[in-house]
C-alpha cells in the first residue's frame, strides 16, 4: 500500500474519531461519513502496487498486471455506505423535527443510576 | 440438487420484492411474508436433513469455482443455525400479524422483514469473507429499519446510537477484512484457511483479534454491549424477539466459524475465557438492577453470549459442540421469552415489574409459557438451557477450566434469582385492578410453538448433542472444510 494512502486513512479515521465523540448528531454523522471513507481507502490500498489494466493477455507476464478484485470490493463498500449515510441523514432529520435540537443527550438510564450513587454517598 | 443451498436466499429476496409491489395491499402482503417463511423454513429443515446425510452442499455462484468465484457452504453448522433461525423467524412473523396495532399494518415491515431474513440466510451461508460483510450490511441494515419503523421522539434517538454502534463495527469489519486481503490476497474463506498459515504469527494473532473485535460489538461482548440495552426494548416486541434471538447470534456464528477456520487454536484461549466470564458476569449484574421485563430479557442476552464464547474458548470438539447446542436453545428461548413479555405487555398495558401482578390468576396461559421458558434460561433440569450447560461445563472438566466453570455456574443461580423475580413481581401476587386485554390466539400459538421447539430440544438432547458434535469435529478440521470448497468443480 502506498504510504499516501495509509496517511491520508490515518488521517480520516482520525478526524472520523474525533468528530464521533461530539455532541452534535450533524458532526457524528460527518464523521460516520470521513472513518468509512477511511475503511474504504484501506480496503483500495490493499491490493498492492497499481500496474497494467487486468485485461488478460497470454503473452505478458502476469506480475505487472494491477489487481482488480479489491477495486470491485471497494465499489461495493462505496454503494453500501452510500445507502446507510442517506438512511442516517433522513434519521437524524426526524429526530430533528420531533425533538427541537441536533444535541445527544444523556442516556435516561445512565443518568437514573449515576444519581442513585450520588444520593447514597 | 446443490442449487437448493440458494434457496434461503432467494426466496427471501422474492418474497421481498413481491410485498414491496403491494404495498397497498396489507392482506397480500401477509400471504407472501408467511407462505415465504413457511417455505424458508421447510426448505431449511430439508437441507438440515440432507446435509446430514449426504455431506456439506458447495455452490459456486455464477458458475465461477472457487477460490475465484463467491462460494455459498452450506455445511452442518451453517444449516442447523439456518433451521433454528427460520423456525423463529415464521413464529415472530405469526406473532406480528396477530398483533393489534403494531408497526406491521404501516406498508413496507413485510418487505423489510424478508430482506432481514436473506441476510442472515447469507451470513450463514457464505464462504467468502466480503459476502459476510454484505450480508451483515443487508441484515443490519434491515434491522435499522425494523427498529425506527413507527418509532418517535425518544426511540428515534436510541435508535440513532444503535445505527451509529452499527456503522462503526461496519467500518472496522471493512479494515479487517481489507487487511486481511492485504496480507492473503484472497477473501475465500476456504483459501484463506490455507494462506494464513504463512503469515507471521504476531500478524495473524493481531488479524484474528481485530475480527474477534468487530463481530464481538456485533455479539455484544463485554465490554462492547451497552448499546444492546438501550435499543432493542424500545422496538415493538416482535422486532425485539426477533433481535434478540437472531442478530447477536449471527455474530457469535461468525466468531465462530472465523476463529476455527482462519484462526485456530491450540488449546484453550486464556484473553476469550476473560471476556466470555465478563460478559456472563457484568450482564447478568446488569440484569438484577433493572425493573422492565424486556431491559431485564436485554441484559440476559448480553449474559447469555458469554456461554457460547466459553464453549468456542476451550478449542475443543466438546467446547464447540456446547457453543452450537446452547445458541441453539437460545434462539429458541429467548424469542419465546421476549414474546410472552409482549404479550404480558399486550395485555397489562406496561411491562414495569411494580406496576403488574398477578398475571398468573389474569392469564394463566402467560405464566405457563413463561414458566418452561425463564426456568430453560436459568439452566434448570430438565429443561433446554440445563442440557447446553451441562455440555459447556464437561467440556470445562476436559481442559481444567475451573474458574470459567465456577463463573458460569454463580451467573447461572443469579439467572435464576433475576427469572424469579419477574416471576414473583409479575405473574404472582394479588391481581392488579383493571381488566386485563384478551390476547389473540394468532399471538399465543406462535409463541406455545417456540416454547415446544424448546422442549423438544430438551427431551430429544440426545440427538441435537450428536449432531453438534459431528458439526465441532467438522469446524475442528479447516483441511476437511478446504477439500469440500476448493474441490468443487462447475
Amino acid at each position: 500500500m502506498s504510504w499516501i494512502i495509509a496517511v491520508t486513512a490515518g488521517l480520516l479515521f482520525a478526524t472520523g474519531t474525533y468528530l464521533i465523540l461530539q455532541r452534535l448528531l450533524s458532526r457524528i454523522i460527518v464523521g460516520l461519513g470521513l472513518i468509512a471513507h477511511g475503511a474504504n481507502l484501506v480496503l483500495l490500498g490493499s491490493g498492492g502496487d497499481p500496474g497494467s489494466p487486468p485485461i488478460v493477455d497470454a503473452t505478458a507476464p502476469p506480475a505487472g498486471y494491477s489487481d482488480p478484485l479489491e477495486q470491485a470490493l471497494v465499489l461495493t463498500a462505496i454503494v453500501i455506505t452510500f445507502g446507510i449515510t442517506a438512511f442516517l441523514l433522513a434519521l437524524a432529520y426526524r429526530s430533528w423535527t420531533e425533538m427541537g435540537s441536533d444535541e445527544v443527550e444523556d442516556d435516561a438510564e445512565d443518568r437514573r443510576i449515576a444519581d442513585l450513587g450520588t444520593h447514597r454517598s | 440438487m446443490t442449487t437448493a443451498a440458494t434457496l434461503p436466499v432467494i426466496i427471501p429476496l422474492i418474497a421481498a420484492a413481491a410485498a414491496l409491489v403491494a404495498t397497498r395491499h396489507l392482506a397480500i402482503q401477509r400471504i407472501v411474508g408467511i407462505t415465504a417463511s413457511t417455505l424458508l423454513a421447510a426448505v431449511s429443515i430439508w437441507l438440515l436433513i440432507a446435509v446430514d446425510t449426504e455431506g456439506t452442499i458447495v455452490v459456486a455462484v455464477g458458475g465461477w469455482a472457487p477460490p475465484l468465484g463467491i462460494a455459498l457452504v452450506a455445511d452442518r453448522l451453517a444449516v442447523l443455525l439456518l433451521a433454528t433461525a427460520s423456525l423463529a423467524l415464521l413464529a415472530v412473523l405469526v406473532y406480528a400479524v396477530a398483533q393489534r396495532a403494531t408497526d406491521e399494518e404501516l406498508g413496507g415491515f413485510h418487505a423489510v422483514y424478508q430482506i432481514l431474513a436473506a441476510g442472515v440466510a447469507l451470513a450463514l451461508l457464505t464462504g467468502d469473507l466480503f459476502t459476510l460483510f454484505v450480508a451483515f450490511e443487508i441484515m443490519l441494515t434491515a434491522s435499522y429499519v425494523l427498529l425506527t419503523h413507527g418509532s418517535g421522539g425518544k426511540s428515534t434517538r436510541s435508535a440513532l446510537s444503535y445505527v451509529v454502534i452499527g456503522l462503526v463495527a461496519s467500518a472496522l469489519l471493512l479494515t479487517a477484512i481489507a487487511l486481511i486481503y492485504a496480507v492473503a490476497g484472497t477473501v475465500n474463506m476456504a483459501d484463506l484457511s490455507a494462506r494464513l498459515n504463512d503469515i507471521p504469527p504476531g500478524l495473524r494473532r493481531g488479524l484474528g483479534w481485530m475480527l474477534f473485535l468487530v463481530f464481538g460489538i456485533k455479539a455484544a461482548i463485554f465490554p462492547l454491549f451497552f448499546w444492546l440495552p438501550d435499543s432493542y426494548p424500545l422496538a415493538p416486541t416482535p422486532v425485539t424477539a426477533l433481535f434478540a434471538g437472531l442478530l447477536t447470534k449471527i455474530g457469535v456464528y461468525a466468531i465462530l466459524r472465523t476463529q476455527t477456520l482462519l484462526f485456530p487454536s491450540d488449546g484453550p484461549v486464556t484473553l476469550m475465557l476473560i471476556f466470555a466470564g465478563l460478559t456472563m458476569a457484568v450482564g447478568v449484574l446488569g440484569a438484577i438492577a433493572q425493573k422492565d421485563i424486556k431491559r431485564i430479557l436485554s441484559f440476559h442476552i448480553v449474559s447469555q453470549i458469554g456461554y457460547m464464547i466459553m464453549g468456542l474458548a476451550f478449542f475443543t470438539v466438546a467446547g464447540i459442540a456446547a457453543a452450537i447446542v446452547f445458541t441453539v436453545h437460545q434462539i429458541v428461548v429467548k424469542a419465546s421469552l421476549f414474546l410472552v413479555g409482549g404479550m404480558v405487555e399486550e395485555s397489562e398495558g406496561t411491562g414495569t415489574i411494580d406496576s403488574v401482578d398477578g398475571v398468573a390468576h389474569k392469564s394463566p396461559v402467560l405464566a405457563w409459557l413463561f414458566l418452561p421458558a425463564a426456568l430453560s434460561l436459568a439452566g434448570f433440569p430438565p429443561f433446554s438451557g440445563f442440557v447446553g450447560k451441562l455440555a459447556l461445563i464437561e467440556a470445562g472438566f476436559a481442559v481444567d477450566g475451573w474458574v470459567i466453570i465456577g463463573v458460569s455456574l454463580v451467573v447461572s443461580v443469579l439467572t435464576l434469582f433475576s427469572m424469579t423475580k419477574i416471576w414473583g413481581g409479575v405473574f404472582w401476587g394479588k391481581p392488579s385492578s383493571g381488566t386485563p386485554r384478551p390476547i389473540p390466539l394468532g399471538m399465543i400459538v406462535p409463541t406455545a410453538a417456540l416454547v415446544i421447539v424448546g422442549l423438544v430440544i430438551a427431551i430429544g438432547a440426545e440427538p441435537l448433542v450428536e449432531y453438534a458434535e459431528r458439526a465441532a469435529n467438522d469446524l475442528m478440521d479447516p483441511a476437511t472444510y478446504r477439500n469440500w470448497v476448493l474441490g468443487v468443480v462447475q
